[in-house]
């Protein structure tokens, strides 16, 4: 499970044992109950500090997660939707699909397995990557969409489609803030500071929208 | 100030120090036995930075924009100046720099905060402080390790206080995380640092908060002398009652002491920093319904709850709040809201009023205009490492907002957002920055994360513009690779800017057609001891000469008087500096008498009204 984490912290007290205090480039450090300076720490786990495989499960289902959020953010255009959810879609589209990158780069950089993702408008995202799509495990995501549910809001028009498309993305949102509990969760997990850093800015970014789309669900309640 | 250069050279430090609440001997020893000799350790790393800046007596920026196309790199990127320029590029001390991994996410330098001649610089690891008497030479006074990110930095007197939010931040300042998912080892709320001696930083304490702390806001109170306060706004998950008693992320319905939906407010007694504690947890959004007030918006009107709210919760936390003790008022930049805070009552600030916006996703932090009359919102779109400057993205979005404060109420006026195109290589997005005290007008630096720093005018809202801009190319040519200005402030003269990955920068502005030598030198005219950004201080100019000709200046730029009349005046003011003593005041009294005649037919009465002002305070020295 941490086979990641134990490895480099392994490194890191063989590291200690043979450097006391001067490093090769002349960088003074204070020995002491595991203190070295960010840098030392740089050069120990080759500037890749230590994930788990729950940071990795998270990263590679949050691809998977955003997407459909992408599938659904499509649909207002050509759905008829008002022009606040209009607005709010776009913004989830160009919010969401930035993050599939950055995801994407993450694990890439980490020679981590790449889910790619089918989208025919994002160049960026359709090249250098693998073509490996955990698709399989999608459904099994808190907040995921079922078939059914895809379904009628593609079907839906107008102002059942703003008030399908609220309401699916609220449980969309909220099931990506359990995925993101979940990792905080998992023993060790989210240490790492770009994947602490994300989670936390998907669910801080995530509960603000919540309460936005709540107060536009609730302005549309007949 | 003058204490602060006495100290200058009271032994610097380089490398580490890296001191947790309990020193160990051994650890002292280890380090005396490590001490390089000071003289090699303490210069700073200047680099030479090709800077191509321009100043401008054209009233156009320059065309085409000189910040698109930029080369790539992460200590030799291209850059792009107009009308300013850049006085040193300080790489991060070593202790702080990943060679082999450009952009280390650890390694991210934050705020800063000043004091004196130092400046404080919170980094993702710990902090580093700079002298920077010299500021084309800043020298390392000392880089102290404690990782927790984002450690926002704010200082007074002796102490400093840093933001700790990461799960993996541990009370002993330790690198290597924790790992459990319950550990009294982390350190998630404020850290206070004693700084008497900052060879020698001393550890106070930690004030642990269930949320940690994204951002700090220093608050000092006239009425009580005894204390200073600091607002906490804290916006990642919730830890366990376990880790830290009372600690829940329940919602409000179903738990009355959710640690969501309220701020933190530390009282830090300065007789015995290490009783700091938690005084209160305001409920500011305590019946917030939505106020979004873009009446010509219909996606807000659409927002806007018709009826009574079951569920409504509003936000639930801030992410960053700028008090304003001279008016009594602090903006909260709060997740989905702007909100406005009386805090009269520091430890007890209330909410006065809230604004929504369909363009704002997340409300970073808010500048006031020096007379309280107009209030600046920033939107960090993205969280500020996402490329949002891109020619495809919506120019309102990720930008900032201005609104009329009028009666302590919020009335939208304009957005505004830096012009210059960035790639998708470029982390950019609106954030941190203060104002550039040039008497009679409104005039802000603020940065841009990898699209650069930028100085505007917002003086009229409906005419906001650039009057000087300084950027750097991407930090990577082939992948986006966070970097770039995390803030820049003007600070006793200069621009200070917190580079994420390629340390400080100090700037000077260059006289220019949109700004007058006589206007910058009036700016430099305003000094501060210390200044922590977040506690906006009002700006107030010594009588002086040089404040009467910016005045004038701006008359002349704006044809707010004749210019006959003004070249008169000039020669007026001229012979009355020139004079002195009783004949001095005589004509400067004169002067002002005449002002007042001048302004009844003036197209700029009120600057006309301003400057004979100026020469009555004059007149009475």
């Amino acid at each position: 499970m941490h086979a990641q984490l134990s490895r480099a912290v392994a490194a890191v007290v063989a590291a200690l044992v043979l450097t006391s205090c001067a490093s090769a480039s002349g960088t003074r450090a204070i020995a002491g109950a595991g203190a070295r300076t960010p840098a030392e720490q740089a050069r120990v786990d080759g500037g890749r500090p230590a994930y788990t495989r729950s940071d990795v499960a998270f990263m590679q289902g949050m691809i998977g997660h955003h997407a459909q959020a992408l599938v659904m953010a499509g649909l207002a255009a050509k759905n008829e939707a008002g022009s606040a959810v209009r607005v709010l879609a776009e913004r989830i589209d160009v919010s969401q699909r930035d993050e599939i990158l950055f995801m994407q780069r993450w694990l890439r950089e980490r020679s981590e397995t790449v889910p790619a993702v089918a989208d025919t408008h994002a160049p960026h995202a359709a090249h250098a990557m693998p073509a490996t799509s955990p698709t399989d495990h999608s459904s099994h995501m808190p907040g995921m969409l079922t078939a059914e549910q895809l379904a009628g809001l593609t079907a839906a028009r107008g102002a059942e489609f703003d008030r399908l498309f609220l309401t699916y993305m609220i449980q969309h949102h909220e099931g990506a803030i359990v995925m993101v509990r979940q990792l905080f969760g998992s023993p060790g997990s989210g240490q790492e500071v770009n994947v602490f850093l994300f989670a936390s800015e998907v669910e801080a970014d995530q509960t603000a929208e919540i309460d936005r789309m709540r107060r536009m669900l609730l302005n549309k309640a007949p | 100030m003058s204490h602060q250069s006495r100290r200058r050279n009271s032994g610097a430090l380089d490398g580490v120090a890296r001191l947790g609440t309990r020193v160990r001997p051994l650890a002292i020893v280890l380090f005396a036995a490590c001490a390089t000799s000071p003289a090699a350790s303490t210069s700073a790393r200047r680099v030479a930075d090709p800077g191509t800046g321009t100043a401008s007596m054209s009233m156009s920026p320059p065309s085409p924009d000189p910040r698109v196309g930029l080369r790539a790199g992460w200590f030799d990127a291209g850059v792009a100046s107009w009308n300013m320029r850049l006085v040193s590029a300080t790489k991060p001390s070593p202790s702080f720099t990943n060679p082999s991994t450009p952009g280390d996410a650890r390694l991210k330098n934050s705020d800063l905060a000043f004091k004196g001649t130092t400046v404080f610089q919170g980094n993702y690891s710990g902090w580093q402080a700079w002298d920077v008497s010299d500021p084309r030479a800043p020298r390392l006074r000392a880089a102290y390790v404690c990782p927790g990110s984002q450690s926002d930095v704010s200082v007074y007197g002796n102490l400093l206080f840093v933001s700790a939010e990461a799960t993996s931040g541990r009370v002993d300042c330790g690198m290597e995380g924790v790992p459990d998912t319950v550990s009294a080892a982390r350190a998630r709320g404020i850290r206070i640092i004693d700084i008497s001696d900052l060879a020698k930083p001393k550890y106070v304490t930690t004030v642990q908060t269930c949320r940690g702390s994204h951002t700090n806001t220093l608050v000092t109170s006239p009425n009580d002398r005894a204390n200073v306060y600091i607002y906490v706004s804290g916006s990642s998950g919730v830890r366990s009652s376990n880790e830290l008693a009372g600690c829940s992320g329940s919602p409000l319905e179903t738990d009355p002491n959710t640690a969501l939906f309220r701020i933190e407010v530390i009282q830090v007694p300065l007789a015995n920093p290490a009783a700091a504690r938690i005084v209160s947890s305001p409920r500011i959004f305590a019946g917030l319904q939505a106020a979004p007030r873009h009446g010509e918006q219909a996606a807000d009107l659409e927002a806007r709850p018709a009826r009574e709210p079951r569920a409504e919760r509003g936000p639930t936390q801030c992410h960053d709040i700028t008090v304003y003790p001279a008016i009594g008022l602090a903006g909260g930049a709060c997740s989905g809201y702007g909100v406005l805070l009386d805090i009269s009552d520091v430890a007890n600030p209330r909410r006065i009023d809230a604004v929504a916006d369909t363009n704002f996703a997340a409300w970073h932090s808010a500048t006031f205009s020096n007379d309280g009359s107009k209030v600046l919102f920033s939107d960090e779109w993205g969280g500020g490492t996402q490329p949002r400057c891109r020619a495809t993205d919506n120019p309102i979005w990720g930008a900032d907002a201005i609104f009329d404060l009028r009666d302590r109420k919020m009335a939208f006026r304009k957005y505004y957002k830096m012009p210059a195109a960035q790639t998708a290589l470029e982390n950019c997005v609106a954030h941190n920055g203060s104002l550039i005290p040039v008497p009679g007008r409104d005039i802000m630096v603020q940065s841009w994360y990898q699209g650069g720093i930028n100085v505007i005018d917002w003086t009229d809202p409906d005419k906001v513009h650039e009057i000087a801009f300084f950027d750097r190319g991407p930090m990577d040519g082939a992948k986006l690779s966070s970097a770039g200005h995390w803030s820049a402030y003007w600070y006793n003269g200069h621009i200070y800017g917190s580079e994420i990955a390629r340390g400080l920068d100090i700037l000077e502005l260059s006289p220019s057609a949109h700004l007058s030598q006589n206007e910058l030198d009036a700016a430099k005219t305003v000094r501060f001891e210390q200044f922590n950004p977040q506690e906006q201080p009002k700006l107030v100019w010594p009588p002086s000469f040089v404040v009467a000709r910016a005045y004038l200046d701006q008359l002349a730029r704006g044809s707010g008087l004749g210019t006959e009349r003004v070249t008169a005046l000039r020669g007026e003011l001229a012979a009355a500096e020139r004079a002195s003593g009783a004949s001095r005041r005589t004509a400067l009294t004169g002067l002002a008498v005449q002002l007042d005649r001048d302004a009844g037919a003036a197209a700029d009465a009120r600057r006309v009204r301003m400057l004979a002002g100026v020469l009555r305070e004059l007149a009475a020295q």
